[in-house]
């Protein structure tokens, strides 16, 4: 972490990052800087291949060619010579559990309590103790406003509380970088704003996130940058201010104006 | 129906939301008010009767007397030598050896099953189309021939040996002394019910969301850590019923194992059978009672398994019948108390 600030490295190294499903060309050529402690708001139409490129950041997606680095190290691939290996199912393990994500459709366990739900991955792959993981997952559950509901199941909370949840399982697992995938977009329009709360506490407190939104308020609020994906590619990208209120693409002008 | 008649304000139904306020607490309000002016919202509901219901319960509950009173009286039946054979050593003997075939069975069969399953989700093509062919073959042959081959093993294979696959063995057995009744007819049941169990769990798994698949891997968690700890605990709901439901045919399906001179419960009511011919009958009804008792424990097992793993899946768990009991016992001396109030 000490070596990224130092160099100035961005946290997030994505070149020429490409993947498509079947003839449907998702990514075609990305790339993306974001530096630590930013907060990046990708923007764009549905099928933009937002999603798609937050999903090959922790290798939920194999990419078919191009490359995402996170502090300065290649995910699920080693580099050498002049090839790239796959990497072992082991080490991408590592590699995602520094990258925590957040779920459209929160995608908590159901079968396990809120307080399982946090301390599952810390027991399991950071090694806590399950008392030490409970102490954190109780500090955590406090900050996203939730303290007192680690007994419930998550069916018993309502949307905006299990996605609360779901950011505090994330953290848990003391993640350098936060992916959100459209975090708001299952909730009740009155549910939206604890989620958001939470999200900018995250962000004065520093966390690199990268999240995919329609909330542009959000974005204009919170974000260090916005960037804008209309199929597979970037086709604006900067600051808030810039890409939100004088959007240089007509495309970018078209989807803001129906979005705002 | 008469009360429709009384005049009640149409918006003083609209104002009120619908209460309903029990029958007896209304007439306790105003007992000797038949007539009533009371608005619409308070007045008592005659529910609607059913007298086709009535006579459809009527057929139904003579026709089960007559069943049963043939039951108790028809000579047929023995009941004497019933109760003599029911509990007779050799019963329980054969009942022990069904209890043992049925066990191992069901848990070498649900390991199996797990592993097939896994291997026909996987991506190696060739783990693929092995299971998919054990699942083909054994699912086509019946039981009784899958016995009946293993049984005449020894005499294709007469020994087996451990050791380099076509090359040197280093362990050798001698195959009819490995091979007695009770392994051969629990190696050919667990191989049937492998076959069924691993559609069974694979139809679990494929209930459980793909996101929570991905949850489990965005959280760094080991694929065999995310099987055992998020995947299969959930699909374990689906996959409880459908298992019993195939639990409770392999029970029955052991008493095909008399056919490879295993004398099991059903063999030994056969063989008890042929030596008392009289007592055919009550022998066949001494099995049917114990099988009856076995699929009924096996149920009620079901039914606190399947509430275990409907944790978090449910809002609410349901009650267990004893808590049932225990709640309508308090209504009962409620509804009591309350009567007794209404009348001092």
């Amino acid at each position: 972490m000490s070596a990224v600030e130092q160099t100035q490295e961005p946290l997030v190294r994505i070149r020429g990052l490409r993947k498509s499903f079947g003839a449907n060309l998702v990514l075609d050529g990305i790339d993306l800087d974001v530096r630590e402690g930013e907060v990046t708001v990708l923007l764009g139409p549905s099928g933009s291949g937002k999603s798609t490129l937050l999903r090959s950041i922790n290798h939920l997606e194999k990419p078919d060619a191009g490359f995402v680095e996170v502090g300065g190290e290649i995910i699920g691939y080693r580099h050498h010579g002049s090839r790239l290996h796959e990497l072992g199912h082991r080490t991408i393990t590592r590699q995602r559990a520094a990258v925590g994500m957040v779920f459209q459709q929160f995608n908590l366990f159901p079968h396990l309590t809120v307080l399982e739900n946090i301390i599952e991955a810390p027991v399991a792959v950071r090694g806590l103790t399950r008392k030490s993981a409970a102490v954190q997952a109780r500090e955590l559950l406090e900050r996203v406003g939730l303290d007192g509901r680690e007994s419930a199941y998550p069916r018993q909370l309502s949307g905006g509380q299990q996605q609360r949840v779901a950011i505090a399982r994330a953290l848990a697992m003391e993640p350098r970088l936060l992916l959100f995938d459209e975090p708001t977009s299952a909730l009740d329009p009155e549910l939206v704003g604890e989620v958001l709360a939470v999200m900018r506490d995250l962000a004065l407190s520093g966390m690199t996130m990268i999240v995919v939104t329609h909330e542009i308020g959000f974005a204009r609020e919170v974000a260090d940058s916005v960037v804008f994906l209309d199929g597979g590619r970037v086709i604006e990208s900067g600051a808030p201010a810039d890409v939100l209120d004088n959007p240089g693409h007509d495309r970018a002008r078209a989807f803001l104006a129906a979005v705002l | 129906m008469s009360e429709q008649s009384i005049p009640a304000p149409p918006f003083e139904v609209a104002d009120r939301p619908p209460s309903r306020t029990p029958s007896a607490s209304a007439t306790s309000d105003a007992p000797s008010d038949t007539r009533s002016d009371a608005p619409l919202s308070r007045q008592r509901v005659i529910p609607l009767r059913h007298p086709g219901r009535w006579i459809a319960t009527a057929v139904v509950l003579v026709l089960v007397a007559q069943f049963a009173h043939g039951l108790v009286t028809n000579p047929f039946y023995q009941w004497g030598r019933f109760q003599y054979w029911f509990a007779r050593p050799v019963i329980l003997q054969g009942l022990l050896v069904t209890l043992e075939v049925a066990a191992l069975s069901a848990v070498l069969g649900l390991v199996g099953g797990i592993v097939l399953a896994l291997m026909r989700q996987s991506r190696n093509p060739i783990l693929r189309a092995v299971s998919w062919t054990y699942i083909w073959l054994f699912r086509s042959v019946p039981l009784i021939v899958v016995l009946l081959v293993l049984y005449n093993f020894s005499a294709l294979y007469k020994t087996l040996s451990l050791g380099v696959p076509f090359g040197p063995g280093f362990v050798h057995f001698n195959e009819s002394a490995l091979a007695t009744d009770l392994v051969v007819a629990t190696l050919g049941l667990s191989l049937n019910e492998a076959a069924y169990a691993a559609e069974v769990v694979r139809s679990g798994i494929l209930s459980v969301d793909q996101g929570q698949h991905e949850a489990a891997a965005a959280l760094g968690l080991p694929r065999g850590y995310q099987f055992r700890r998020i995947v299969l605990p959930q699909a374990l709901r689906a996959i409880v019923p459908a298992y019993v439901n195939q639990l409770i045919g392999l029970i029955k399906g052991t008493s095909l194992v008399f056919y490879v001179s295993l004398l099991d419960l059903f063999g030994e009511v056969q063989n008890m059978g042929s030596t008392y011919p009289g007592d055919v009958v009550p022998l066949l009804l001494v099995a049917t009672v114990w099988y009856v008792v076995l699929t009924s424990v096996v149920s009620v097992v079901q039914f606190y398994v399947e509430r275990h793993y409907s944790r978090g899946a449910l809002r609410t768990v349901p009650p267990t019948p004893l808590q049932r009991l225990r709640v309508s016992l308090r209504q009962l001396r409620e509804r009591a108390d309350f009567g007794s109030t209404v009348n001092s």
